[in-house]
């Protein structure tokens, strides 16, 4: 397995600044919005912009929920092993609000369709916006395209992107990992 | 994540503790979902389920249907009473005219004891047993244990005692095996002709005072007299087994300690639980049923999830 670490400490935590002052730029002080991380590992992108968005906007409520998507998946009985649930945890209510769909590396797109599924169990959001870490590019399955990005990656689909978090595995990096 | 390590669902005996604690930890996720504005999930879509009840039922059936209604799968239902059964037709081939409509999974109660095992080696679907007869309730047993671990957080170490109709009850039997593999204490009381001969084998407490039964326990899960199953009278009248083994606010209240009165339901009340035991706030008896949702949710999504499409 060959490891090539395309983001590595400093320039992580710039990327993930970076993307919340585009955020402010479209949902000014956060009353209407909200953000959604989507389970199991969009979950530490979303508590990392909401935590940073609160440092930079700390007068603003900032609302930050984990969706499961498991139940909503298409590939269910399309795999070996069955899919693992998450908790689901969404302590506000979404009708009409501008929800940003938060996950750490979109590929196939699929994930996404499934959590877009899921979030409407929670009511009628105004608009609803998706944020990526990493984009895959040229991969996609269904049309499905990111608002915000931090990375765009030329892979091919043999190859994996790794996101990996300071607060579960000690340290802020993204990898792009070739199967030899 | 593991498989469950069965195709079908025909008795706890079957199940391993980490086929039940997957299980367990799956109806957490869909007690969630089952509170949400909108209960549904697609997951099953593209499977067909008969319930087939050869024996009355309310809240086992309603649950079974509620439940795969929540997850979207498609459902017949057939109740022997208005079919063809009444006509002389076979188990098996009742089964088979169901399945040739292309049916995936097949939900059985039915008064014979083993049922569903017999079944399961001569039809091709998986088969989920809602009771059969005085044998097993697996996801009677499977919700109780829910219960037991969303009042007290784990079932291992717990005390529980099942109290009545021991002799005809699925629910003690299944019950007894669920408890004990979760690593619970586990006795049963109630007069001796409502006892099995062999009951102790199954390593469990025998005791004939309710009293000292429930000074010991956690949890009292109380059963009904299954009259129906009666073929001698076994005690000399309702109103004496009531006195005896029918649990009332007073002797809750005299407990040192608050215990937690679960019932698998149809309640006789005044025979085996008085109302204000039933309604108190000690009772789980409707959390039980809500539990029953997702546990049997949880149930036929694992199983579901083994038969891959294609």
């Amino acid at each position: 397995m060959l490891h090539k670490q395309l983001l590595s400490s400093p320039k992580f935590e710039l990327t993930i600044k970076r993307l919340c002052y585009q955020l402010i730029e479209n949902h000014n002080d956060f009353s209407d919005s909200v953000i959604i991380g989507l389970q199991p590992r969009g979950i530490y992108l979303a508590s990392c912009i909401q935590k940073e968005l609160q440092n930079i906007l700390p007068k603003s409520t900032i609302n930050c929920g984990f969706l499961d998507i498991t139940f909503f998946r298409d590939d269910f009985r399309r795999r070996e092993s069955p899919l693992v649930p998450n908790s689901t945890r969404i302590d506000f209510i979404i009708e009409g609000k501008n929800v940003i769909i938060v996950d750490d590396v979109l590929f196939t797109g699929r994930t996404i369709r499934s959590g877009m599924d899921a979030m409407l169990a929670y009511g009628r959001p105004k608009t609803v916006e998706l944020l990526v870490l990493v984009d895959r590019r040229f991969s996609r399955e269904i049309p499905i395209e990111p608002d915000y990005i931090g990375m765009q990656v030329d892979s091919i689909a043999s190859q994996n992107v790794r996101v990996s978090w300071k607060e579960s595995e000690g340290e802020n990096k993204v990898e792009l990992i070739t199967n030899k | 994540m593991q498989n469950l390590s069965t195709r079908h669902l025909l008795g706890i005996k079957d199940l391993t503790e980490n086929d039940i604690q997957l299980i367990l930890e799956t109806a957490d996720n869909f007690k969630e979902i089952i509170n949400r504005p909108i209960k549904k999930v697609p997951s099953l879509r593209d499977v067909t389920i008969a319930n087939i009840f050869f024996e009355n039922s309310t809240r086992t059936k309603l649950s079974f249907e509620l439940a795969q209604k929540r997850l979207s799968a498609d459902i017949i239902n057939f109740a022997a009473s208005s079919s063809s059964v009444s006509k002389g037709e076979t188990l098996i081939d009742t089964v088979n005219n169901i399945l040739a409509m292309k049916v995936d999974m097949i939900v059985m109660r039915h008064p014979y004891p083993g049922a569903g095992i017999f079944l399961s080696k001569h039809i091709n679907a998986q088969i989920v047993n809602a009771g059969d007869g005085a044998h097993e309730h697996p996801t009677q047993a499977l919700l109780d244990a829910f219960s037991i671990r969303q009042k007290y957080g784990d079932v291992a170490g717990k005390k529980v005692v099942i109290v009545g109709d021991i002799l005809h009850s699925r629910v003690a039997l299944s019950n007894i095996l669920c408890l004990q593999k979760l690593g619970a204490e586990v006795m049963v009381c109630g007069p001796t002709t409502l006892m099995p001969r062999y009951i102790k084998d199954l390593g469990v407490k025998v005791e004939h005072n309710l009293l000292k039964a429930l000074n010991w326990c956690d949890v009292a899960n109380m059963l009904r007299i299954q009259l129906e199953r009666f073929d001698i009278k076994y005690f000399p009248s309702i109103r004496e087994y009531s006195m005896m083994y029918g649990l009332n606010k007073q002797i809750l209240d005299s407990l040192d300690k608050e215990i937690i009165v679960m019932h698998p339901g149809p309640i006789n009340r005044g025979v085996e639980i008085t109302s204000d035991v039933a309604d108190s706030k000690q009772s789980v008896i409707l959390e039980q049923v809500e539990n029953g949702v997702a546990v049997r949710m949880a149930v036929m999504y694992l199983l579901a999830s083994q038969n891959q499409v294609g």
